[in-house]
């Protein structure tokens, strides 16, 4: 069978580039695992409305209070007094059936009417919600029983959104959602072209090194614009979650602070063969930063000898300046110290990463 | 060293050394592979063909010794190198998820003066599967798509390893097609494998190689010549005791004689002479067949004679 010598060639266009198609060989991969598309956009998405709704603002001021009266025949003195009150919601219960809804959260405080008509409360002085209860509860039952204030006071309530946990939470989980595509995005696509000797077969080609790593960064990018969008728009759109600050400078956050989880991402697969052994690392990178970091509850609850460690933490420094720009309306330059720490990891995993770097 | 070279070398390999560890993987080794030229490494698995070529190929770095091709060497030249040789491996997985002709538009967009994607399917008879994820793919085809990768680049030097292990015969005769053509089209190959068939169907010229050393090297006719013996005869008897190795060589038309696992094999040059000469030994030593079989000298039995293991020995 005879071959024509010179075969015609078709003309090259932008997309024979080489880093064209090793990006689209990065999105074909990635939009071809419905489980990545899960994990990256629809799970965060689950965890914000699960979270918002189980945290989500109770009106102020009210307390859910168990009644137990002595002489079960005599209607229930207090239960009366007290529905009277618009803060209380009164459950009338037996001793025992008082004590079970205590210990599960369903009644924050037990009040107890012995036969002289004298008023115990039990509850838990650990638990702030059974404190308040205390207070109002008590407050409305002697108010109702007569009681005559001597200072003339009223309440103006602020819960502007801004300050409510969820408004916390969804910063903190824009950063963990970053750190995670970015580690598991860029760690286990390494391990698993090295593991099917791709890595091998592609450095066999006259392929450009640079245009390879920068392949896995612009894809990246492409697929967190989306996280951000995702994440973003629900806490917006569902909770009213605050953006005070510029976008563009939200979006520079997210950006800079996925490249440097992207980092971490190859720093963990520059050499790992097996994907139980990158597995590992990731999580031994990421469980102390979802702790540590700010995620779920201020970073500023450790203790003062910890935070010099937790603030030197890219998850920290990203959530600080993600809060900081939604919540307060900070600038780039005002969140300069947090982007000094991502900047710093950015170089150190980088240069660390692709001198460890094995193709085999 | 040889002579058969053409005009221009296509790889040159002097004294090449490489251990792992205390292991010796090359010990020593010569290869010259010509212009136009389809060159067989033949030996069995662990005789260090796939380290001589993965050091050919620029993967894996040698101890100590030369290599040169194309007219350069990797220390020289690697960019132009790359951009001038095809390259596939044992073992490579390309990615399920993507189609044949994504695979091959990237592999494409390495290369300087590519072939276009639509033209290498029809060299690797893959056009009807162009479409098609990799994970659909059968043996064959993944390791034809494999090859048409390593051709994408229009390369002037295409090493192959093992180009058809694990493959069925008929994907084999498929392969052995696809690098028919290549040769045709006037460039150099070197491959490797441990099947002989393979080797003398596919190659102009073999080293055999053992122990990372080439133990002999030339043509498959040359090199099955140097037998001595055009055919063999292995048979097995019952009275092994009254046999004698030493008297079986002493037969007319007989070269050579061995025992391998019950089964004797002799190297015969003149079968009519031979095979009557043979029964009348075993009738005046009251040694009754069991089994008899003839068949023409290959290269397996080149590599018998000339270590005394077989090529598929493990």
């Amino acid at each position: 069978m005879s071959e024509t010598r010179e075969p015609r060639r078709t003309p090259r266009t932008w997309r024979d580039a080489q880093i064209v198609q090793l990006t689209l060989v990065r999105f074909r991969e990635f939009l071809r695992e419905p489980e990545a598309l899960f994990w990256v956009f629809i799970f965060p998405v689950l965890l914000t409305a699960g979270l918002g709704l189980a945290f989500r603002s109770k009106p102020v001021d009210t307390a859910t209070v168990a009644v137990v009266t002595a002489d079960i025949h005599a209607p229930p003195h207090v239960g009366e007094l007290l529905a009277r009150s618009k803060s209380v919601v009164v459950r009338a219960m037996t001793v025992d059936s008082a004590m079970e809804a205590l210990r599960t959260g369903r009644v924050a405080l037990i009040a107890i009417e012995d036969l002289g008509g004298r008023i115990s409360y039990r509850y838990d002085p650990a638990r702030d919600e059974s404190r308040t209860a205390r207070l109002i509860v008590d407050d409305a039952l002697q108010h109702a029983a007569g009681r005559v204030e001597p200072v003339a006071t009223s309440d103006d309530y602020v819960t502007a959104p801004g300050s409510r946990y969820v408004d916390f939470l969804v910063p903190g989980l824009l950063g963990m959602n970053l750190l995670g595509s970015g580690v598991w995005g860029l760690g286990f696509a390494m391990v698993d072209l090295r593991r099917k000797r791709l890595l091998k077969r592609l450095i066999a080609t006259p392929m450009s090194r640079p245009q390879f790593f920068a392949s896995f960064l612009i894809s990246r990018l492409v697929v967190l614009s989306f996280e951000v969008i995702a994440l973003v728009g629900f806490g917006v759109l569902v909770f009213h979650v605050p953006l005070r600050g510029s976008l563009w400078s939200l979006l520079f956050i997210a950006v800079f602070g996925a490249l440097s989880f992207s980092g971490l991402g190859l720093l963990v697969g520059t050499r790992a063969k097996t994907v139980e052994a990158v597995s590992g690392l990731a999580n031994a990178i990421m469980l102390p930063m979802w702790v540590l970091s700010g995620t779920f509850f201020s970073a500023s609850h450790f203790p003062d000898v910890m935070q010099p460690f937790v603030r030197a933490l890219p998850l920290t420094a990203v959530n600080d300046a993600l809060r900081a720009n939604m919540l307060q309306g900070a600038s780039l330059g005002a969140v300069m110290p947090q982007l000094g720490v991502i900047a710093f990891w950015v170089v150190a995993c980088y240069a660390v990463a692709l001198k460890l770097f094995r193709w085999r | 060293m040889q002579a058969a070279v053409h005009k221009s070398a296509a790889l040159v390999v002097r004294g090449l050394r490489k251990s792992y560890g205390d292991v010796v993987a090359v010990d020593g080794l010569d290869l010259d592979v010509g212009a136009q030229e389809c060159f067989g490494l033949l030996g069995p698995n662990g005789a260090g063909k796939t380290t001589t070529i993965e050091i050919c190929e620029g993967l894996v770095d040698r101890d100590s010794g030369d290599v040169e091709m194309l007219g350069r060497t990797w220390e020289q030249d690697p960019k132009a190198l790359r951009q001038r040789i095809g390259i596939s491996l044992q073992e490579t997985q390309l990615s399920d998820k993507l189609t044949v002709r994504e695979t091959l538009a990237l592999f494409r967009s390495f290369y300087e003066h590519p072939h276009d994607v639509s033209h290498v399917l029809a060299q690797v008879q893959l056009e009807e599967k162009a479409n098609a994820r990799i994970s659909t793919l059968s043996g064959g085809q993944k390791q034809r798509l494999a090859v048409a990768c390593a051709l994408i680049g229009d390369p002037e030097l295409l090493f192959l390893d093992e180009p058809t292990t694990g493959l069925d015969p008929q994907s084999r005769r498929q392969m052995w097609d696809v690098i028919d053509k290549f040769r045709a089209s006037g460039h150099s190959i070197v491959l490797t494998t441990h099947y002989m068939d393979e080797a003398e169907r596919l190659c102009d010229r073999i080293a055999i190689v053992d122990h990372g050393r080439v133990i002999a090297r030339g043509t498959p006719r040359e090199l099955i010549a140097s037998l001595g013996a055009e055919q063999m005869i292995e048979f097995a008897s019952e009275g092994t005791a009254a046999i004698d190795l030493g008297e079986l060589r002493q037969l007319e038309g007989i070269i050579d004689a061995r025992l391998d696992a019950g089964t004797y094999s002799l190297q015969a040059k003149e079968l009519h002479r031979a095979v009557p000469a043979l029964l009348a030994y075993l009738a005046s030593r009251g040694a009754p067949l069991t089994e008899l079989k003839t068949h023409s000298a290959t290269l397996e039995d080149v590599f018998v004679s000339l270590t005394g293991r077989h090529l598929r020995d493990e």
